[in-house]
């Protein structure tokens, strides 16, 4: 069936896997309809997706540096788009966006546009001259452009810091659909997420993780899209949503000024379960000063900038023209997901609160509510809740409380779709969160054992062994991360934030800098990341503990004040010491062109 | 001046450009979201709204794509170009 080399075949190989992929789909459809159980339909689905990703993963082993680290750099544009798509879309994107929008709106929103935003800055700023670089990690770059082994283990340390925080959310987001898909405890949950997430990066390592990712892509955009569209036929709001919603949104609008916002008492509130909220935020109108909407996006676009499991991905690419090329790709991958996520939470909105659809909750009675199919099994899973505060009988918009997750994970059941669209979403979001925790661990483990290991303590170690060391440290650090997600100390959207936070208070200044100025020297970029994330880490504590923070800076966007001090500390420090050597400036020359030899060797 | 400072030069005007449409529709209008929203944008949605789930995304897709090919001309232009295709 497949001829040749298999680059080329990329679009037969994934346009057969995306057609039985569809096949599959069907077949669960027609299994629903002869009687094959929900929870059957659940196993199938997550169990079938893991198995494909799985071989895949054993396919692509290797044992060559170059293919481990950097998969060969031989990653097509629009593959390496898509691949990226999944790496960047977490748990967080697939199953909290939605939500946030549904409950917070405008001031959420926010969110929306930094973390597209900021590609604008990754393909201008700095993912050509990285690729122009060849570098393998992101630590690589700032020790050889900048010397000397302090730069690049503080590198490695603002890298494992950020990515650390962001991949302990995405494996507790595994662990939590395997352990609602399979019917299993959480805490084990979280280690059968694991073992999946290694099984895509362990053999292979980054070109592995390049082709699991990009099936991953293409099972999570159907699981997120298919939904959308097909709620919105059905409640008859349009057959393309994402230009037809007009409508929708003017009576979201309308029936938020008919019902008013009325506030709870705390009392009240105490009723409600924890993680649970209601509508208490208009749905299209601006509700956040121009600064707290503009702080968190700004935020959130320059740590995307500096967040090192994207970046990498820029590495694969087999020129400098196809990573420039490669980030437009990425951004429109993720643009198909991002601009459907506030159509599914105006759909999931309307269905629940329009009195006038058959789904509408709001003026029916408690007890007709209670009696509901769907408000039971999502009461039980402790994401939905209603209760008569003003005892009247009746439910009222602000008696009426939902988890975040559930607008994902509950809108096609609310609306009446068949089950094997809520097995669907289980799988996409488990490819979300696992395309993810892939890249993330593999960039600490690739930074630690690459960066730390070899340039740092070991430089004579030969190809084989230090492939052995990257493998022990990928599984060393899924345990611990899945360890401390076994403990869910934090939610999944704050961690995420914070580590984009932190990697934009450490790493931000240092890698623009590093390409756009030439006098920026290695005493600099220490003092840049040191203080930038020392600064940013005190902030974050000290909003924490009660402190009241200034300009309105929060602990979601900590980090605006740590990249400040990281700019102001590099640009002062670089100024007093002495400038760069001539064969540093050289170099900085030779990566702003596009042309030539890349600085570091293939095998280096 | 030398050709590569030359080159570098453009290439620093364009992402001065680049980063300028960047700035519109990532922070300047925002500094308006809310005199902005009285007013219907398109498909029916209000303005900043409709910014906020698919304006601004977009703008951002294209942008990109624009100073990708920008810069491709910009070396070859310089003969800085790489050989082979993507």
């Amino acid at each position: 069936m497949i001829k040749g080399n298999f680059i080329d075949n990329l679009p037969k190989v994934y346009g057969i896997y995306t057609g039985g992929f569809l096949a599959f789909i069907i077949i669960m459809a027609i299994a629903e309809q002869m009687g094959m159980s929900a929870k059957a339909i659940g196993i199938c689905f997550v169990a079938f997706t893991v198995a494909i990703y799985a071989i895949i993963g054993y396919l692509s082993r290797t044992a060559q540096a170059d293919a481990y680290y950097v998969a060969g750099r031989q990653v097509p544009t629009v593959f390496n788009g898509m691949a990226t798509a999944a790496d960047w879309m977490s748990g967080a994107s697939f199953v909290a966006m939605a939500g946030g929008i549904y409950f917070k709106g405008y001031g959420y929103m926010a969110l929306l546009v930094g973390w597209t935003g900021g590609y604008v800055l990754v393909a201008s700023l700095l993912a050509p001259y990285l690729r122009k670089f060849g570098c393998y990690t992101v630590p690589d770059f700032i020790g050889t452009r900048y010397g000397g082994n302090l730069a690049r283990l503080l590198a490695v340390i603002v890298l494992t810091v950020a990515s650390f925080t962001y991949v302990t959310a995405q494996i507790n987001a595994t662990g939590t659909i395997a352990s609602v898909a399979l019917d299993i405890p959480f805490q084990y949950a979280v280690y059968v997420g694991l073992v999946s997430i290694l099984l895509c990066s362990m053999l292979g390592g980054m070109r592995g993780v390049t082709w699991t990712q990009v099936a991953q892509y293409i099972v999570l955009i159907i699981a997120y899209l298919l939904p959308v569209f097909w709620i919105s036929n059905k409640i008859g709001a349009g057959f393309f949503p994402h230009f037809m919603l007009a409508d929708e949104v003017s009576r979201i609008a309308e029936l938020e000024a008919q019902f008013g916002f009325v506030k709870n008492s705390a009392e009240n509130l105490k009723e409600v379960p924890k993680g649970l909220a209601g509508i208490t935020k208009a749905h299209s109108a601006v509700n956040a000063t121009p600064w707290a909407f503009i702080s968190l996006a700004l935020a959130m676009m320059m740590g995307t900038a500096s967040l090192p499991h994207v970046m990498m991905r820029y590495f694969t690419t087999p020129s400098v023209k196809a990573a420039r090329k490669s980030v437009g790709w990425s951004l429109f991958f993720i643009f198909l997901l991002y601009s459907s996520a506030p159509m599914l939470a105006t759909l999931s909105k309307l269905a629940l609160i329009d009195p006038t659809l058959p789904t509408g909750i709001i003026g029916k009675s408690v007890s007709q509510v209670q009696a509901i199919d769907w408000y039971q099994n999502w009461n039980q899973a402790n994401l939905m809740f209603i209760s008569d505060f003003n005892g009247n009988g009746t439910v009222e918009l602000n008696e009426f409380f939902m988890g975040g997750k559930a607008v994902v994970l509950a809108t096609p059941e609310i609306a009446g779709l068949p089950y094997v669209i809520s097995g669907l979403v289980a799988a996409g979001g488990m490819a979300a969160a696992m395309s993810t925790a892939d890249g993330l661990i593999l960039a600490i483990a690739n930074a630690l054992s690459h960066d730390l290991y070899y340039k740092i303590i070991d430089p004579k170690a030969e190809t084989a062994k230090r492939l052995v060391v990257a493998r022990v440290l990928l599984v060393v650090i899924g345990f611990a991360g899945a360890t401390i997600a076994a403990m869910e100390i934090q939610g999944i959207l704050g961690s995420v934030i914070w580590a984009f936070d932190f990697a934009m208070s450490g790493l931000f200044f240092p890698l623009v800098l590093g390409v756009w100025w030439k006098r920026a020297n290695r005493e600099g970029a220490i003092a840049g990341m040191a203080l930038g994330l020392i600064s940013g880490a005190g902030y974050l504590i000290w909003v924490r503990n009660g402190g009241s923070g200034f300009l309105g800076i929060t602990q979601l966007t900590f980090g605006i004040f740590g990249s400040a001090v990281s700019l102001v500390s590099m640009v002062v420090v670089s100024l007093i010491t002495a400038e760069p050597n001539a064969a540093t400036q050289k170099m900085v020359d030779e990566v702003r062109v596009p042309s030539g030899k890349s600085i570091l060797g293939k095998q280096h | 001046m030398s050709k590569q400072a030359q080159h570098w030069e453009k290439t620093r005007g364009l992402l001065m450009v680049t980063l300028a449409i960047w700035f519109v529709f990532s922070i300047g209008i925002f500094l308006f979201g809310a005199e902005m929203n009285e007013v219907t944008g398109p498909f029916g949605y209000p303005l900043t709204y409709w910014f906020t789930c698919q304006g601004s995304l977009g703008i951002f897709v294209i942008l990109i794509f624009w100073f990708a090919n920008r810069q491709e001309k910009i070396d070859e232009e310089f003969g800085f170009s790489e050989r082979g295709d993507d």
